[in-house]
């Protein structure tokens, strides 16, 4: 009895140190860095002041953390304002609609790795919450139940602009959810599994998937085929950040809730808490995909360039700590991600509608099909002969050229407007 | 699966299942069928098949759920008015669910009464011995996991090829048909 009492208290340290100690103050802190940041691109000096009001002591100057007070602050204010309900809403749905969009974002946090085992005295600990074999599936799936948050918030609040947001975020999300999906592919066909743990590990031990510059270890070129599936790997990557995009509601495919057409979108009937946790939701899911990118692409914990195994053999007597080091290089890459998420919003204008669908379902669906034949031709190539190879690769050749006509040939000539 | 998780499952997906006819609000009813699709990936997570459980919440949950939600949201239907009660839908009604009772029990009752042999470290590692040792398949079994997801695509593409492929061009079909159509209707 005692093992699975200390089996549950490991499980809830996880949960409340990995969720709500790291992922959920990203939120916060992401704010504040998307204020600033847009702050320099804009030439503003963005919020700076919040802080020790050391003036109202009869000191000389105040006291400011460079404004990193200010999340906190902004929190403070969501919480004291008036939450209002409006008269027309659909009460039960419009209640339930914030959590839905909060908690699935938080749900998915389990499946990604921190940072490489920690063992202490004897007993290994790894930095996961739970370490499923399903990783990226887990992770689509329990995402795509916000779309739920969304749509009910928009339905709920029973007025126009508000539910055509929410409708247009029911397209968008299931649209994109196919290319999304068909994307990683050819990465999980690449390591053949589906536990994101091994796959970090890989990367680690074999150089990440977008940069194979050594192996066991050791500095070096890669050999011709994992060289070439840098190819696919690439394209993979492209499409999978893209859709990242989408599917968090991010610029430039923020349409639920484009204030030009909408007033607010789907949330514009909410307000003090409730409202907040929609944003919160929004910023989750943007911590997360960045997460989930940087696992499949970007070698997760991992330093990289064979220093890896080093790290994780670094201890003090029996306590090897190399995970903390691993988990500080995965939130480094992570704030790199998201700041890389808030350059792209205040640099891209908004995409119309069909512009956007049309790169969903034409562009993208395709791209991403053509890539996992590209990619399996690839991974397959040492085991086959050179006569089945050249074959493949004219058959592909064919598909694509024949996907890009019909592409073309099918598309929608303007049509003038007449009154 | 401990037996406290199953009756909770089950629970949730009946009370689901209950509040799907009872709730009047079309919506209401659609979100119910919801948590009685999570019950059911619970039950499948619960019994080792992960990629079963996670695939039923991707697909029905996360899109034909979100699909059919979106559409009740589109067609703005109100909430059903209670209609008097005739008496032969509730006749039909509970001569279906007798049918289907006396179908139930009559399968159960012929089929022996096996218990599955339980998902030990000792059965995985004695199973790896029917699959080439050097396959993911066997390493993973050999080390005590249960590699579901390898062993659906195994039995899948080794046994059911044909099956899966003519299912693929049916679903290909199916979807260039519906391309057709709504070009069709937009002209």
């Amino acid at each position: 009895m005692p093992e699975i009492i200390f089996q549950i208290a490991i499980i809830v340290t996880k949960i409340v140190i990995l969720t709500f100690m790291v992922v959920l103050p990203l939120v916060p802190l992401s704010v504040y860095f998307e204020r600033r940041f847009s702050a320099i691109i804009q030439d503003r000096v963005g919020p700076n002041r919040v802080g020790i009001p050391l003036t109202l002591l009869g000191f000389k100057k105040d006291f400011h953390f460079f404004g990193l007070i200010q999340p906190i602050a902004d929190g403070l204010k969501l919480f004291l304002k008036e939450d209002f309900t409006p008269n027309h809403v659909r009460k039960a749905f419009y209640w339930m609609a914030p959590a839905l969009t909060v908690v699935p974002a938080l749900i998915t946090v389990c499946v990604v790795p921190f940072g490489s085992p920690i063992s202490i005295f004897g007993h290994s600990e790894k930095l996961v919450i739970a370490d499923l074999d399903i990783g990226p599936l887990f992770i689509f799936s329990v995402a795509s139940l916000s779309v739920y948050g969304i749509t009910l918030a928009g339905w709920s609040s029973n007025s126009k602009f508000p539910f055509i947001g929410g409708v247009r975020s029911t397209a968008q999300m299931i649209s994109y959810e196919i290319a999304l999906g068909l994307s990683i592919i050819p990465v999980l066909m690449y390591y053949g599994d589906l536990n994101l743990s091994t796959i970090v590990q890989q990367q680690a031990d074999h150089g990440w998937l977008l940069l194979p510059l050594w192996k066991n270890g050791h500095l070096g070129l890669p050999d011709l085929n994992t060289a070439l599936f840098w190819f696919p790997a690439a394209i993979a990557f492209l499409i999978f950040t893209i859709s990242i995009f989408a599917e968090t509601n991010r610029m430039p495919f923020d349409l639920p809730e484009c204030e030009t057409e909408l007033v607010g979108g789907y949330h514009t009937e909410y307000s003090s808490m409730k409202f907040a946790m929609f944003f919160m939701g929004e910023y989750a899911a943007m911590v997360i995909g960045s997460a989930l990118i940087i696992t499949l692409f970007l070698g997760g914990w991992s330093i990289g360039f064979g220093l890896d195994a080093w790290v994780s053999d670094l201890h003090i007597g029996d306590i090897y700590f190399g995970g903390l080091i691993h988990m500080g290089c995965f939130l480094t890459k992570l704030l790199a991600f998201i700041l890389f998420f808030i350059l792209v919003r205040w640099t891209v204008p908004r995409f119309r509608y069909d512009q956007l669908m049309k790169l969903g379902w034409v562009v993208f669906f395709e791209a991403a099909l053509i890539n996992v034949f590209l990619a399996a031709l690839i991974v397959a190539a040492p085991q086959l002969k050179s006569v089945i190879i050249t074959s493949g690769a004219v058959l592909l050749l064919i598909v694509t050229a024949a996907v890009i006509w019909v592409a073309k040939v099918s598309e929608d000539t303007t049509k003038v407007l007449r009154a | 699966m401990p037996s406290y998780l199953f009756w909770i499952l089950s629970a949730l997906m009946l009370m689901g299942g209950g509040a799907v006819i009872a709730f009047r609000n079309p919506v209401s009813s659609a979100l119910s069928v919801v948590a009685c699709f999570v019950g059911l990936a619970g039950l499948f997570i619960g019994l080792s098949a992960f990629f079963v459980g996670v695939i039923q919440i991707l697909v029905y949950t996360g899109a034909v759920m979100v699909l059919f939600v979106f559409i009740i949201m589109l067609l703005d239907l109100k909430d059903e008015e209670k209609a008097a009660k005739p008496l032969l839908p509730i006749a039909a009604g509970v001569v279906l669910f007798v049918v289907f009772t006396v179908q139930l029990i009559g399968v159960l009752s012929r089929s022996p009464n096996k218990i599955a042999p339980d998902l030990s470290a000792k059965t995985l590692v004695l199973a790896a011995n029917s699959f080439p040792p050097t396959s993911k398949i066997a390493t993973t079994l050999s080390q005590g996991k249960l590699p579901d997801v390898h062993l659906i695509g195994h039995t899948l593409f080794t046994q059911n090829n044909l099956q899966l492929q003519i299912l693929g061009v049916l679903l290909l079909v199916a979807t260039i048909g519906v391309v057709v159509l709504s070009k069709r209707q937009a002209d």
